[in-house]
């Protein structure tokens, strides 16, 4: 299991470390100072042995995080948890800083302290956190309320403390779509899949035991028994296919199984309920059409297209564009014709800003691009 | 509310300070002053000596407070057992505080901390925790147990732990079961007697199934990894346990999904392949797998590595699902190349021109590393799809055009295994390729050429002359590139006797006179002599036709691959090694899959045969498998089973009558240099006569100048005699940051009169932290004067950084020549001429040879046997020697049967050489 926990600032230096098992050394931390942090070169691995030690290592904004340990540990478990501590962390104090970090370390530790035992992960859920750790520090608890935290953080309802009241009993539904899509150079659709989300966000009095149905015209691929091209759209209707869904903790996952009927008792305020994949008929909101001619040895010809695929009575909004361009690249000459453009060297990036008004369907937008490279740039 | 301020930082009398603000009475200035502890904790300060002020502390009922003492005593205990004791009463207490935060608190951290006397009394305070009415401190104590057992393992078998721990698996808390689970697992693991000690019956694993469904994502995956280590009882057990935990795999946390595929993956091994539920089970695999691809980076990862297993374990869950593994411009490198290797085990005739046109943008990258593997994968799709092998060539022609150095040379190792696996069909390439021949400096690269050279020389004009341009440089190569030029030359002389016979001479005395490399010397050795003896027998061997490469070489081995599999989503599965090679200690049980419960043959064959594919498994890259290949390959058993002439006549005739059956009427064989051939004859019977070479005592290298005193350079050596020459064999580290040439080196007057036969050759430049070997001959023509001790050697080398000096001892042994051997008679006179007084005796102790080991042992080393006599039960050697300078030594050995114990008597004109002398046969004889 989990050794010990470190957090470094990007100059290596110590934020906070928490050492869990007896085989982890003092030196385990500088050990990963030096070959990993100090190194300076790009990350090759997320995993790092070095003497036999493994380090985990995840770096987010300026910050390292690395759980070390001598065990053949599970790995996506490693992972997962450290991505949860941040969460953790961002909830209580926001924005992951080192600035943010040190005014609250000793929150941390105690946070440590309470989530990770002997490197077993225990219960992570914020909202049951935050009723026994807080910045505050402890309030003298009455004894109802001391077994009512004890309770909820071994319960069956982790996520959710009883005795909630709203006046207002409301619920709030988000879906969120991304669309991914891969292209050759040609214009060819090379992969394309839509990883949706539904966020919820529940302010409910009680335990209230929520269901949410998907409706019929989407079908789960993947429970067809035995026939492997089920054709969904043979009943004549515009269906759906999700490739996979998973669900947030709270989701009965034996009900959907068996009755494919989603049931939960939801957390307190914002969670995601469910994410899904979907693979099939997936209509691209945008068309990109980008063309790219090399003008000489150091000079690069860029012009995009962008047509919008969607229902005239939709608005685009807040669209944004990158164009990768090569690290080394100098003198970049923008032409654009909606929008705003800019070159952004610290993202090796151009960056285009635009809205889809209510124009008709079809609009165009060009925009023609130069820029030079100094002529060493590939080497 | 801002408490970085205590990370700022420190001034001299900083702990003195924190002392007084410590014993302070105001409770706030006590807590800030902890917290300014705790942050010169995390720095790496030491602050262990505020130990009895912190403990003080302790007494308290701010919690706040209580934690970040306890977080103190977790560090410091261990470094002050006798102190630690102080806070045994606070714990004991806290242990029965009516709050439950507390009790728990208390319990936990009385089990990090590892002190003796503290263990001690944690036993009651724990016993008592474990049956606590509230569940949070039970989950706590379940904890403490594998704490315990990690302490003092015979303490919880002793206290009756185990028992209770087990008693928790039953608890109405599903948190508890899975804290519960999660120690036994541990404890089950890391058991000294190598055996669980506690088993898993159908009803816990009832249970768990239960509480899997109730308890936190982690608690989750604590069940599902114990369950992968349960074996059902039969085939009904095991697939309605799968049922149960199918559901999982729509759990938001990748690690619960990836411990519920580990369970399946391994369950599945149990049912017959061909039922339904297997199956639907092996569709139902695949979504959750494909959406663990929309992760985080770091978690993408861990799925890939695991993938990659799946992939090679049950190649139809994830056949159609090719796309979801293109590379993605802004992936890390490390998902890039994961997802890279994947494709290339999932193309197929299907596929593969998708992937090959993937595959052709990736080689235009910047990335070096992942440009490379794509231009490998390249040649692996052209191997594994026969179908696409011919765009597969083009494409790599292609990239052969960029002239992009890496890329040319990557493309020119996978083009030779193109050849090998398509023999006679896309050799009009080789022009192209042979144009690049320059270009090429990685010695994978280089070997690779010459290989396709070698092989096909009687199609390539000027083989020759190509060939000849590499041996130009034989001895700077590495030792791959030897091995095949070597290989090529004699190929070539093969093909086309009458033109290249000087170059054959040319690379097999390159090859076993000047080359420290013994697989180098040995081939040579092997392939002159089947050159000699029989060329058409050599012809067969040389030539033969090679196995057909597979696409399958780059598989795990299965054997591996199955204890990887009950390995999934764990560590080893994403370094690919089982966890004995990097988790030290214990060793643990070695898992592996469990049978298929069919004992029918039908149904264990199906298994099998999808278990073991019917290649040769090897764990090495192709290249390996191809250029051990001359000789690792089924060339093999013809050269062992090559008749054993009798060498004598064989080696004299050294290319010569052997010849001329190959060349035929159209020349005469030229007579070999004879000094070649005799000194190759006496080096050919080391080889093949009973007493081998190597045989000979070499000490092993010591530092002599060690990295500090060398600026940077570190040398070591040892002394050697190679076939009648002295060698100095040296080697060279470079710890420095910079690259060191101009190497030479230069000895001062010594006794035995030491000197180099040839200046020193060193790889030069030698780059940091490379180490290189270099052999230098010396010779005994030097001035002479003499040393204390006699044996001492003062050197000097130089190089572009300075002069450094050191002395090292020459072992005597190295000086003994070979026609040290007295007549018997010239014996007896010498040993009666030289006065009773220049005797010297010596016992040479724990010596368990018998007499003839002794003698045969000494010859070796030049030390030969003139007489042997047995006198009352004692053996006694009569032995002579000579040294490089000309001094005789005469010994007598007395060897008692049984007596590990032997009496060495030295005569000799110069007594001073005794000391050496005896040191020599110590080292020898124990050596």
């Amino acid at each position: 299991m989990i050794g010990g926990l470190f957090v470094y600032n990007h100059k290596g230096e110590v934020l906070i470390s928490r050492v869990y098992r007896d085989d982890i050394g003092r030196n385990a931390v500088d050990a990963f100072r030096v070959n990993v942090i100090h190194a300076r070169q790009q990350v090759r691995s997320p995993v790092t042995n070095i003497a036999r030690t493994s380090f985990f290592h995840i770096k987010r904004a300026n910050i390292w995080m690395a759980a070390v340990t001598k065990q053949n540990v599970n790995a996506a478990m490693v992972f997962e948890f450290m991505l949860k501590v941040i969460d953790v962390m961002q909830s209580y104090f926001g924005k992951i800083s080192e600035e943010n970090i040190k005014n609250n370390f000793v929150l941390i530790y105690e946070l440590l302290d309470e989530i990770l035992d002997f490197g077993y992960p225990q219960n992570t859920d914020t909202g049951v956190l935050k009723t026994f750790i807080t910045q505050q520090g402890i309030k003298s608890q009455t004894k109802e309320e001391q077994a009512q935290i004890t309770s909820q953080v071994t319960g069956q309802i982790g996520w959710r403390r009883e005795g909630i009241k709203y006046r207002r009993n409301e619920l709030f539904l988000d879906v969120l779509e991304y669309v991914n899509l891969l292209m050759s150079p040609q214009g060819q659709v090379l992969s394309a899949h839509v990883a949706g989300k539904v966020v919820m966000k529940s302010y409910l009095s009680g335990m209230p035991e929520c269901k949410f149905g998907i409706n019929d015209k989407i079908v789960m691929e993947a429970k067809g028994k035995g026939m492997t091209t089920e054709d969904p759209a043979r009943s004549g209707k515009p269906v759906v296919v999700i490739d996979d869904c998973q669900f947030h903790q709270c989701v009965k996952l034996s009900k959907f199984e068996t009755e494919h009927s989603i049931s939960f008792i939801p957390p307190d305020g914002e969670f995601e309920l469910m994410r899904y994949r979907t693979t099939k008929d997936i209509s691209l909101p945008f068309r990109v059409i980008p063309l790219v001619r090399e003008v000489g040895r150091t000079k690069m010809e860029v012009k995009v297209v962008l047509k919008s695929n969607f229902k005239q009575s939709l608005l685009g909004q807040k669209i944004e564009v990158k164009i990768p361009t090569p690290l080394n690249t100098s003198g970049v000459q923008l032409i654009c014709l909606k929008g705003k453009a800019k070159y952004k060297a610290s993202e090796n990036a151009i960056v285009w800003k635009c809205v889809f008004a209510c124009f008709p369907q079809m609009k165009q937008l060009l925009k023609v691009i130069k820029f030079s490279e100094s002529s060493a740039w590939q080497d | 509310m801002t408490d970085s301020k205590y990370f700022t930082t420190t001034k001299k009398g900083e702990i003195f300070e924190l002392k007084s603000e410590l014993n302070n009475d105001k409770k706030e200035k006590k807590k800030e002053a902890v917290k300014k502890v705790i942050a010169s904790m995390t720095v790496g300060k030491d602050v262990s000596a505020l130990f009895p002020d912190v403990v003080n502390c302790m007494q308290t009922d701010n919690l706040e407070l209580k934690k970040l003492v306890y977080l103190y005593l977790m560090n410091y205990a261990k470094s002050q057992p006798d102190m630690a004791i102080m806070a045994v009463n606070t714990f004991v207490k806290d242990c029965e505080d009516p709050n439950p935060l507390i009790r728990a608190l208390a319990v936990r951290t009385m089990g990090c901390i590892r002190v003796d006397k503290i263990t001690e009394y944690l036993c009651e305070p724990l016993r008592k925790c474990l049956k606590d009415e509230d569940p949070y401190v039970r989950k706590t104590a379940a904890v403490c147990v594998a704490k315990l057992y990690d302490i003092n393992s015979s303490m919880v078998e002793d206290q009756g732990f185990l028992d209770q721990l087990k008693d928790l698996l039953s608890d109405s808390n599903p948190m508890v079961v899975a804290n519960a689970v999660a120690a036994l697992s541990e404890i089950n693991e890391s058991s000294s007697s190598g055996s669980p000690l506690v088993e898993m019956t159908p009803q816990t694993v009832n249970k768990l199934l239960t509480a899997l469904n109730e308890c936190t994502e982690w608690g989750q995956v604590f069940i599902l990894d114990s369950l992968a280590n349960y074996s059902p009882r039969d085939e009904r057990e095991a697939q309605s346990t799968c049922e149960r935990i199918t559901p999982r795999l729509a759990h938001a946390n990748a690690a619960v999904v990836l411990s519920a595929v580990k369970v399946l993956m391994k369950f599945m091994e149990m049912l017959p392949s061909d039922s339904e539920f297997v199956t639907s089970l092996t569709k139902k695999l695949a979504p959750p797998l494909v959406t663990l691809l929309s992760s985080e980076p770091e978690v993408q990862y861990v799925a890939l590595r695991n993938i990659n297993l799946i992939v090679q374990k049950r190649p139809d869950i994830l056949k159609h699902e090719m796309k979801v593994f293109f590379v993605k411009y802004n992936d890390p490198i490390y998902v890039k190349l994961e997802k890279l290797d994947i494709m290339i085990r999932l193309a197929s005739q299907a596929n593969v021109a998708q992937v090959l046109s993937e595959l052709k943008e990736y080689a235009t990258e910047v990335d070096v590393d992942f440009v490379r593997k794509a231009v490998r994968a390249i040649g692996r799709c052209a191997i594994k799809v026969e179908q696409s092998a011919e765009r597969c060539v083009s494409t790599l022609l292609d990239l052969i055009q960029t002239k992009v150095n890496y890329v040319v040379q990557e493309a020119i190792v996978v083009i030779k295994d193109i050849f090998r696996k398509y023999p006679n069909k896309y050799e009009s390439i080789i022009s192209t390729l042979c144009e690049n021949l320059d270009t090429l400096d990685e010695p994978e690269a280089r070997a690779s050429m010459i290989w396709i050279i070698g092989e096909y020389a009687e199609r390539i004009d000027n083989a020759d002359e190509l060939l000849e341009s590499f041996l130009e440089g034989f001895a700077d190569e590495n030792s791959q590139v030897q091995l095949q030029l070597l290989t090529a030359i004699v190929k070539l002389f093969l093909k086309r006797p009458s033109d290249t016979q000087e170059l054959v001479q040319q690379v097999l005395s390159l090859a076993t006179q000047d080359s420290d490399n013994p697989d180098l010397r040995d081939r040579g050795f092997i392939y002159w002599r089947l050159l000699s003896t029989d060329p058409a027998a050599a012809k067969e061997v040389v030539l033969a036709e090679k196995p057909l490469i597979s696409e399958e070489t780059d598989l795990l081995e299965p054997t591996l691959l199955d204890e990887l599999i009950c390995h999934i989503s764990s560590l080893a599965s994403v370094y690919h090694k089982p966890p004995s090679a990097f988790v030290e200690g214990r060793a643990g049980i070695r898992k592996s899959l469990p049978a298929s419960a069919r004992a029918g043959s039908e149904g264990v064959e199906s298994t099998e045969s999808q278990a073991a594919p019917a290649v040769i498994p090897a764990q090495d890259s192709l290249i390996g498998d191809l250029l051990s290949m001359d000789i690792g390959g089924p060339t093999v058993a013809p050269v062992a089973a090559a008749p054993a002439a009798p060498f004598g006549s064989a080696a004299m005739d050294l290319l010569g009558g052997g010849l001329d059956t190959l060349l035929g009427e159209t020349s005469s064989s030229p007579a070999p240099p004879s000094a070649l051939a005799a000194s190759s004859a006496a080096l050919l019977g080391d080889i093949f006569g009973a007493p081998a070479a190597s045989a000979t005592y070499v000490a092993p290298k010591t530092t002599w100048l060690p990295a500090e005193k060398g600026k940077g350079l570190d040398i070591s050596g040892s002394f050697v005699r190679r076939n009648g020459q002295l060698f100095m064999d040296l080697t060279f580290s470079n710890k420095a940051m910079q690259p060191m040439l101009g190497f030479a080196i230069q000895f001062n007057k010594n006794s035995f009169g030491i000197t180099p036969a040839s200046p020193l050759q060193v790889q030069s430049p030698l780059p940091p932290g490379v180490a290189a070997d270099a052999s230098l001959p010396l010779a005994t023509t030097g001035p002479v004067q003499k040393m204390e001790p006699l044996t001492t050697l003062q050197v000097a080398v130089k190089n572009n950084v300075d002069v450094m000096y050191f002395a090292c001892q020459i072992p005597m042994h190295a000086l003994f020549v070979e026609d040290g051997q007295m007549d018997k008679r010239v014996f007896l006179a010498t040993w009666k001429e030289i006065p009773a007084q220049n005797e010297v005796q010596y016992t040479i102790t724990n010596v368990m040879h018998s007499a003839d080991t002794v003698v045969s042992r000494m010859q070796q080393n030049n030390v030969f046997t003139i007489a042997k006599r047995n006198v009352e039960g004692q053996d006694m050697l009569y032995q002579s020697l000579k040294l490089t300078n000309g001094i005789w030594v005469l010994n007598e050995l007395k060897i008692q049967p049984g007596n590990p114990n032997i009496t060495l008597s030295l005569k000799s004109r110069t007594p001073n050489v005794a000391e050496g002398v005896f040191q020599a046969y110590d080292n020898i004889l124990h050596g």
